[in-house]
């Protein structure tokens, strides 16, 4: 089998000196070839890390793995505006986008497409395509079928075509930032208190169920998705990258796990297995490839 | 699953005050000419049902010393007022004031204000409810004032008679 | 000051009708599929509705904007098709459009037909907004709910089209077009779907005590007491427990509903050409008294008078109202 493993940004707000432990490791031990790195969900949060940059994208590169630099998702204010202006302008690597400011700001030169922008059918694919699109992540949310009908869309075009296959789900991101409410403060107030939270902070049912997790403006799933056991069915559509996002959990063992399933050296009930041996914080789900609930979590030939 | 509850609320002073209760076998015929002119006069009612007009909907108009069951299936309509210790399995059930209720049959009152004020109680099958409200929504004119007029005059003035209390009553029984 | 538009929700032709009669300059409103955001059962056109819809519109000087504002999937983007030339054929005034695929396909198969970008298109900024301007000659854009009136007035500024805002309804919190929270718990999608909360997997179990648990599909979203009042049965508008908080809390937003009434001269003094009452799943009884209150008091601005504001509150979620966004950054 062929396809690459991808890393995608970290979306929580981790320290800026466990960011860059983290991509230390990750540079010398985990067997990814692309690392997305940026901050994509809170423009508050981007002075924490930015003097790290440099060092953290040579380190990768060093490594041996390609970077590109992903944008934030959120476009509203002046100094979010400047950014992606400024982001646009790069050309030292290839960037993501994930939001439509960014479309404007680009104005033909090559990039990437996030998985936070709405590419769900073919001809919005061939219009970003036909405007200097060259990689699209799909959303999380997009079922096998669709799956299939846009890795062949992404094929014909020439466009690179990438799936999220490993950790939470983003399902929402709003003008307004849960964790500051949670502490009853507000977005300009917000002391960063997301920074207790490097695994996103839990909202569970008032029943107790487990159900979703937060992080500043943005909602996530609690349950990680888990595609591994769908990955030969995805390099046969022609699925040529995957994705895992970043949790508190032991990443480079995770990589690990996913480079050996798109090998082929393990298969999807090694790889279960293997991923169960890591007791990961949240169960594992795959309901959004089924159609179905995307809490759910459906066995090989189930749905 | 089925959330259907059978609890019988305790009898409120209400309509009842106002109206003797009739034997329901007095009732019974009536109820069949209303629904069956209902449907004659709004066919349309039924496109918009879709696969909930075989649903079984229980409505409890509070205050009064029956519960209704309505089938809305154009080839077998049932509207059927039975007591209240025989209260049928519904795919649905639909409780409120009956003044309420009929502000809602009428086009006058909101389904989703009543909601969020706790006037409106829905339990079960909430797909087939939101559909029979939007359904009955697109009914313009009155549908009481149709099943009043079968009555002639005097079904006319007794509706009349009753939205003036209800207007009085501020919509809740 | 320029006259601006009211814009205003029909679910039904019942509701077109009646929004017209009082006094909409313009409704909105799609058909009986995935093609749009409020694809709910009993709710909107079949092709004919649509057709008669138009003309009783157009006979009385009022305009219908069809919204075909979902994001069809790969595969399925002849029924979208189907809907945007329906709409060209029927003679709608405008197309109300998110996806691009979709605005592509309707700015070249339809060229002289309005483009109006859905808010769930989500453009927050001048850039966003003119980027589908300059791409699909988008005429105007619906703000999204998250900005403050000089936000409005800085943006209106920069771009070169017409501004919608939302002045009465449901309160989204969540950025348009960009919720999957639908789709997790119910396997059914927003943006996919049209869909947001299904009514057939909303179910209200009703406690002992006289409170309801409020259940979408395998989750209790929120359980309200025997006299509290209720909201919208949403992810969003539910409560939960998190570290720290005592009792379970509106993580996100409480039941309540937007109500920029008081606003209304500033948002006309700001360049807004639109106003939009949201409402589609709503019932004629409220279209009328909204639509007629905010008639009222929009006429009473342009002449140069104070409005009277009808109450609503009655028709408010949870029966309260909120400025949101609009009224002040603490919002956020």
């Amino acid at each position: 089998m062929t396809g690459k493993l991808t890393l995608g940004p970290i979306v929580y707000h981790w320290e800026a000196e466990e960011k860059r432990d983290f991509y230390a490791r990750i540079a010398d031990e985990a067997p990814v070839d692309t690392v997305y790195v940026g901050e994509v969900i809170c423009s508050k949060r981007t002075p924490f890390f930015d003097a790290h940059m440099p060092e953290v994208i040579e380190r990768l590169e060093r490594g041996g793995k390609q970077v590109v630099l992903a944008s934030l998702s959120e476009v509203v204010i002046r100094r979010e505006r400047n950014m992606m202006a400024d982001f646009c302008a790069i050309d030292s690597h290839e960037i993501e986008l994930n939001n439509t400011a960014g479309l404007f700001d680009i104005d033909g030169r090559a990039h990437r497409i996030g998985p936070l922008m709405n590419v769900y059918n073919e001809r919005t694919l061939g219009w970003l395509a036909g405007k200097g699109a060259s990689h699209v992540t799909l959303p999380v949310e997009v079922p096998r079928a669709v799956v299939g009908e846009m890795a062949r869309a992404a094929d014909a075009l020439g466009v690179g075509c990438e799936v999220q296959v490993f950790g939470r789900a983003s399902l929402a991101v709003s003008a307004r930032c849960y964790h500051a409410r949670a502490h009853k403060r507000t977005k300009d107030n917000c002391q960063f208190v997301c920074e207790k939270d490097p695994d996103g902070m839990p909202l569970s049912t008032v029943n107790g169920q487990s159900f979703l997790t937060v992080n500043g403006i943005q909602t996530l799933s609690h349950s990680y998705v888990d595609l591994s056991g769908e990955i030969d069915e995805m390099v046969n559509m022609g699925i040529g990258h995957f994705r895992i996002m970043p949790q508190q959990a032991d990443m480079v063992a995770v990589a690990g796990i996913y480079a050996d399933r798109i090998a082929g050296r393990r298969d999807g009930e090694e790889t279960a297995a293997r991923l169960a041996a890591l007791k990961l914080a949240a169960p594992l789900s795959n309901g959004f490839w089924h159609g179905r609930e995307g809490h759910r979590r459906f066995g090989p030939r189930a749905a | 699953m089925t959330e259907i509850s059978h609890d019988t609320p305790a009898p409120r002073p209400g309509l009842s005050r106002l109206l003797p209760p009739p034997p329901l076998f007095l009732l019974q015929p009536v109820l069949n000419r209303v629904v069956h002119r209902v449907a004659r006069l709004h066919p349309s009612l039924f496109d918009r049902l879709g696969p909930h007009r075989t649903a079984r909907f229980v409505i409890d108009a509070r205050g009064l010393p029956f519960v209704m069951l309505l089938v809305p299936d154009p080839d077998n309509l049932v509207f059927r007022a039975l007591p209240r210790n025989r209260e049928p399995q519904g795919d649905a059930r639909i409780a409120g004031g009956f003044f309420d209720l009929l502000g809602l049959v009428d086009g006058e009152s909101d389904g989703d204000a009543l909601f969020f004020s706790r006037d409106l109680d829905i339990t079960g099958n909430t797909e087939a409810v939101v559909c029979l409200r939007n359904a009955l929504d697109d009914v313009e004119g009155s549908i009481a004032e149709d099943a009043a007029g079968l009555f002639g005059a005097p079904g006319r003035a007794i509706l009349a008679a009753l939205r003036r209390t209800g207007d009085r009553r501020g919509g809740t029984s | 000051m320029k006259r601006p538009e009211l814009v205003c929700p029909a679910g039904t032709p019942a509701a077109l009708r009646t929004a017209v009669d009082a006094g909409a300059d313009a409704v909105y409103c799609g058909f009986q599929n995935a093609t749009n955001a409020r694809n709910f059962p009993g709710l909107n056109f079949t092709p004919a509705e649509m057709e008669q819809g138009v003309a009783y519109a157009h006979a009385r000087g009022a305009k219908v904007l069809l919204a075909v504002n979902s994001f069809p999937t790969a595969g399925r983007f002849d029924l979208w098709r189907e809907a945007v030339d329906a709409g060209a054929r029927f003679g709608v005034d405008a197309l109300i459009v998110a996806d691009i695929g979709v605005a592509a396909y309707a700015a070249e198969a339809h060229p002289d037909l309005r483009l109006h970008l859905s808010v769930q298109a989500a453009a927050s900024s001048p850039e966003a907004i003119r980027y589908y301007v300059r791409e699909f000659g988008v005429r105007r854009v619906v703000l999204p709910r998250i900005l403050t009136v000089s936000e409005i007035k800085d943006v209106k500024k920069e771009i070169p089209c017409e501004i919608e805002t939302f002045i009465f309804g449901n309160h989204g919190l969540m950025v348009e077009g960009r919720c999957s929270l639908t789709n997790y718990v119910t396997g059914l999608s927003t943006n996919m779907d049209g869909v947001c909360s299904p009514a057939a997997q909303v179910h209200y179990d009703k406690e002992a005590d006289g409170s309801v648990a409020t259940r979408l599909g395998d989750f209790t979203i929120d359980r309200f007491g025997a006299g509290e009042q209720a909201g919208y049965p949403t992810i969003c508008k539910g409560r939960y427990h998190a570290a720290g908080r005592e009792d379970a809390y509106y993580a996100f937003e409480e039941p309540i509903s937007l109500n920029l009434a008081t606003l209304l001269p500033q948002l006309m003094a700001a360049g807004v050409e639109a106003f939009k009452i949201e409402g589609r799943q709503r019932s004629r009884a409220y279209v009328r008294q909204v639509v007629g209150a905010f008639r009222g008091a929009v006429d009473q601005v342009l002449a140069g008078e104070d409005p009277e504001l009808a109450d609503l509150v009655a028709l408010t979620e949870g029966q309260k109202q909120t400025q949101g966004a609009a009224g002040s950054k603490k919002w956020r």
